[in-house]
């Protein structure tokens, strides 16, 4: 009985610690998902649905799934003119929202593996300050 | 014959109930227009405030920090614009002229500032005059603290009253648990001021030991639109609600507004604030919206240059891209009205001295309504 409760005990704690432990894009993505609610979710929603024809979603889509460099620079610099977003043509602006390079790769790094969203690969400050304007 | 007398008055009641505020109330689209929009002012960024000279000509801020004269179709920059913490919604925002602007020159600008200690920035509120398309003789009346990095609700609009106050609004920065609520706290406040930034005597909490002496009315969210009414000479606000619940408010002195401890809206993620929508000691929107318009920028028409709207209340729609018109009647909103559907998102709305209405939509410009009746 003590031998089960001693090796229950090591194993949940084991487990808990690497359930606890978060990787750096874990980390990463914490942040992110507050300059998400600060910044962002008052035009793209709380699940990133957006608004019809007048903020785009960023839940699955295809614009942010295949335009990375182009999605970084929007939220860096803003973005404004025609795009289209999973079919529906948007003509609007985006203005910048003065984030800093760690800001918008944190905020990148959370709506790229939310909602059914996922990247293989972490976008890093360096990468951001990588991203020049046009 | 008594009975269906008791008949149709209980329809008329229902029918009566029915068009009184509910969350159902609608916006109706008219089937003609009055007007034609002209872009009257093109190729602005962002345009966030406007006023108008004595001489019809127009200062237009930007939210990137600039302020544009335009005079006959021409654009100057103004110089000497103070630095503004451009960040998330805070930036240059408001301006307004001194009543007595023809003589003394005073104007009055609002912008996010990272001036005095810490991080971030929080809503500032300058005096000064143009000469020379300089901004000169500077003097910040008010400054919100703490600065916070928070991208959120600097408020930020103007009006004076009848007496020559000053009022403006400054929003709860993001921070609604600690913020509005709090009299000791900026943010979540209309504020009230001698035109030289004095605080003025009569204020409510002057003789509250540590609270802002500079607060008019308290428990507001992110109040966008301010003005005096023409015939009460009342200050009404409107301010953006969380998911639904935008409000137009009659704002009184020392009175709470009730946000977060009340309201008609709920969070971004669906998940409630708070049960209540009224509260004892709190006071209550004369309107509110469900969904939420977002709106910004607010104007009484006084004039006869467009028929039908005169008494009609305009503001803007960020959110929805039009600007809509609300008809009051005994002080409640029984009408409302989508103009100029689809324009891009507006910002600003205002009555010019030569009566027409301007309107600033972010992305795009200045758009003057010209009555049908004047082509
Ligand atoms: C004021 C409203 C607003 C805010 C706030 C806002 N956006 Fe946008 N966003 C837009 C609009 C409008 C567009 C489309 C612009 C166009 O038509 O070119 C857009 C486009 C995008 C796109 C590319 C299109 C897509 O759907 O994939 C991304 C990615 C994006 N935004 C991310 C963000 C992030 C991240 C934030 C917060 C840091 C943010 N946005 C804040 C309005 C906003």
């Amino acid at each position: 009985m003590r031998a089960f409760l001693f090796t229950y005990l090591a194993l949940a704690g084991l487990l808990s610690l690497y359930l606890i432990q978060d990787t750096p894009l874990k980390q990463s993505m914490k942040r992110g998902s507050g300059i998400y609610l600060d910044f962002c979710v008052s035009c793209h929603l709380e699940k990133g649905e957006g608004v019809e024809n007048t903020y785009p979603p960023l839940a699955n889509s295809d614009y942010l799934i295949n335009n990375r460099k182009k999605s970084i620079i929007g939220v860096k610099y803003g973005q404004q003119g025609e795009i289209v977003v999973n079919g529906t043509r948007y003509d609007n602006t985006m203005l910048p929202m003065g984030l800093s390079d760690e800001e918008v790769a944190d905020v990148m790094n959370y709506i790229m593996n939310s909602w059914g969203n996922k990247s293989n690969q972490m976008v890093t400050p360096e990468e951001v300050s990588n991203c020049l304007k046009r | 014959m008594e009975k269906s007398i008791a008949h149709l008055f209980f329809f008329v009641v229902l029918l009566n109930s029915a068009c009184g505020q509910g969350p159902d109330n609608e916006v109706h689209t008219p089937k003609s227009t009055v007007f034609s929009a002209e872009l009257f002012v093109d190729q602005l960024q962002l345009p966030w405030g406007m006023a108008f000279l004595p001489d019809n000509s127009m200062l237009i801020t930007e939210k990137a920090g600039r302020i544009i004269h335009v005079k006959d179709g021409k654009k100057t920059a103004i110089k000497g614009v103070p630095k503004v913490y451009l960040r998330g919604q805070g930036g240059l925002m408001d301006i307004a002229l001194h009543p007595d602007y023809a003589t003394n020159g005073w104007l009055y600008i609002s912008y996010a500032s990272s001036e005095g200690g810490g991080k971030g920035g929080n809503t500032a509120i300058m005096r000064a005059r143009i000469v020379n398309n300089s901004l000169v003789d500077q003097k910040v009346l008010y400054k919100a603290v703490p600065n916070t990095t928070r991208g959120q609700h600097f408020g930020s609009r103007f009006a004076f009253d009848r007496e020559g106050y000053l009022y403006f609004s400054i929003g709860e920065r993001g921070d609604r648990e600690v913020n509005p609520q709090d009299i000791t706290r900026d943010g979540g406040k209309i504020y009230r001021l001698h035109d030289d930034g004095r605080i003025p005597a009569d204020n409510p909490f002057v003789n509250k030991a540590g609270a802002k002496t500079a607060i008019f009315s308290y428990g507001h969210r992110n109040p966008q639109g301010l003005l005096t009414h023409p015939e009460t000479g009342q200050i009404w606000d409107h301010e953006h609600g969380p998911r639904g619940g935008d409000e137009i408010n009659i704002v009184k002195k020392g009175k709470n507004y009730g946000w977060p401890k009340i309201t008609y809206g709920i969070n971004y993620s669906g998940s409630a604030i708070t049960d209540k929508t009224h509260m004892p000691g709190m006071e209550q929107p004369i309107h509110y919206w469900i969904p939420s318009i977002a709106p910004s920028g607010m104007a009484f028409v006084t004039t006869e240059k467009y028929p039908g709207w005169k008494g009609s209340l305009l503001v803007g729609s960020l959110v929805f891209q039009y600007l809509e018109r609300l008809e009051l009647k005994d002080g409640k909103v029984v009408y409302r009205e989508k103009l100029m559907d689809g324009i891009g998102r507006v910002r600003d709305v205002r009555q010019g001295p030569d009566g027409l209405i301007y309107v600033a939509v972010e992305g795009k410009g200045i758009y003057r309504l010209n009555p049908d009746s004047q082509k």
